[in-house]
């Protein structure tokens, strides 16, 4: 029987910009923040895992660097996805259900605002026929708002990449543990994340067939609230459909690229343990045009 | 049949704009006026140069910030036998522990001969002209012998 893991305290911080201060300066605090709204400390957690891209650094192996604002002494049980923080999540989920361990500790970190986000996204594309292009993001999201668009509904149009610094830290704990934490832990009753083929021309950009199967696998029905990762605007649509979403209140943002995912579970942690929600499906996103989603359900303590 | 293709040159270009952060930007500072600053953990004690705002073992910030003679110990060292660019072999690479410092820096040792290089050598920074120096560690030309007796066993045997 999988043990219950529950989301016990969040932090996030976002600026359009952050002129001074590196990576593991904009992470500390987050992390003390999250750490200190749990009333744990980094030697508490069982497992520590981040989600984020060396290449919006530029250096190799940044996130190891990034370990700095963790304190990895005595050595920790440690992982990474070059991914948005959410898949960290999953796996962390996964570690705990195993059953060795009580606590964990995801983060992610961004600072997109020092390159070229448009052109570096471009490389987590084909690298023979694509990449090689340098399809900027935004014009890949605009091949799918005008598929959408084609469909004969109204579409938003489609903005700039969205950029913006910036840092999440999300501490899990399971059963009892997590009770003893706050009087108030968020569920994650299901969690799952499927991906679209690669090429996307053999892909229906119109529709989420990722989102739906991983929404399924999760259990993510008759929610009164969503917390939708939606990069671009005319995503929320698709989400919303995929998802069967009517008229339950829908909370999407874009977030800062490797962060906002993550955020969403903060974000909808937030919600449900102030009782704004009782239950809520949590989306994140990665890849071009939808390509990775991760569905979940959350749940507020019953 | 065609000859099959073996290799796709697909060049890739990113820029990025280099942030050191805060801590790193005022040691960098530091050195354009030819000082060296550090930063002690306050949990642990130990002092970082150059520092990074963070004590990677206790994940705390470092905000208590000093500044060092400049002088250190040789705790292990490279003689390198082989060209580098601007280099002329043989030269010698050490990792010196600043006095005051609980990490060791990599730095060029020369106005000595390599052979004379030794574990415990007192060495000291020989500093770019003030007008040329620049926020980088390039501010440092290299180390050289100070003079002083070698430090005692003591003082650098954790960090060989």
């Amino acid at each position: 029987m999988a043990r219950d893991v529950a989301i016990v305290s969040w932090a996030s911080f976002e600026t359009p910009s952050e002129p001074a201060r590196n990576e593991v300066e904009i992470l500390l605090p987050v992390i003390q923040e999250a750490l200190g709204m749990a009333g744990l400390t980094q030697q508490d957690i069982g497992f520590t895992v981040s989600g984020s891209s060396d290449y919006l650094q530029g250096f190799p192996f940044a996130f190891v660097g990034a370990l700095d604002a963790v304190g990895a002494w005595p050595p920790i049980r440690e992982s990474h996805v070059e991914m948005d923080g959410a898949f960290a999540l999953y796996e962390a989920v996964n570690v705990l259900r195993h059953g060795d361990l009580e606590t964990a500790l995801v983060y992610a970190f961004a600072r997109p605002s020092r390159g070229e986000l448009d052109r570096t996204l471009a490389l987590q594309l084909d690298p023979y026929y694509v990449a090689p292009l340098w399809p900027d993001a935004r014009s890949l999201a605009g091949l799918q708002a005008q598929a959408l668009r084609d469909t004969g509904i109204d579409v938003p149009e489609v903005p700039a990449t969205y950029v913006a610094d910036g840092a999440v830290a999300v501490v899990l704990a399971v059963g009892d543990k997590a009770r003893s934490i706050t009087d108030t832990p968020v569920w994650i009753r299901g969690i799952d994340h499927r991906i679209e083929p690669p090429s996307l021309g053999v892909r229906d950009l119109t529709t989420s067939p990722s989102t739906r199967t991983a929404a399924q696998t999760a259990g993510a029905t008759d929610v009164d609230a969503a917390f939708l990762h939606a990069p671009f605007p005319h995503q929320e649509l698709i989400l919303r459909a995929s998802l069967g979403l009517d008229a339950q209140p829908v909370n999407a943002a874009a977030g800062p690229v490797m962060v906002g995912g993550l955020e969403r579970f903060a974000a909808a942690a937030a919600a449900l343990s102030a009782g704004d929600a009782r239950r809520a499906v949590a989306h994140a996103t990665a890849g071009p045009c939808l390509q990775q989603n991760l569905v979940a359900l959350l749940e507020a303590a019953a | 049949m065609s000859d099959p293709v073996t290799i796709v040159e697909t060049p890739i270009r990113l820029d990025y704009s280099y942030t050191p952060g805060v801590a790193a930007s005022r040691f960098l500072r530091s050195v354009e006026k030819g000082e060296i600053v550090g930063q002690r953990c306050p949990k642990c004690q130990k002092v970082y140069v150059p520092p990074r705002g963070a004590c990677s073992m206790c994940g705390v910030a470092t905000d208590e910030e000093l500044t060092l003679t400049g002088k250190g110990t040789v705790t292990t060292f490279c003689v390198t036998n082989v060209p580098s660019p601007g280099l002329d072999p043989p030269y010698v690479t050490a990792w010196i522990r600043l006095d005051g410092a609980d990490i060791t820096s990599m730095f060029l040792v020369q106005e000595c001969d390599p052979s004379e290089v030794r574990l415990g050598m007192r060495v000291e920074p020989v500093w770019v002209d003030a007008a040329d120096r620049k926020p980088n560690i390039g501010s440092i030309q290299y180390y050289r012998p100070s003079g002083e007796p070698d430090a005692p066993y003591d003082d650098y045997k954790d960090y060989i």
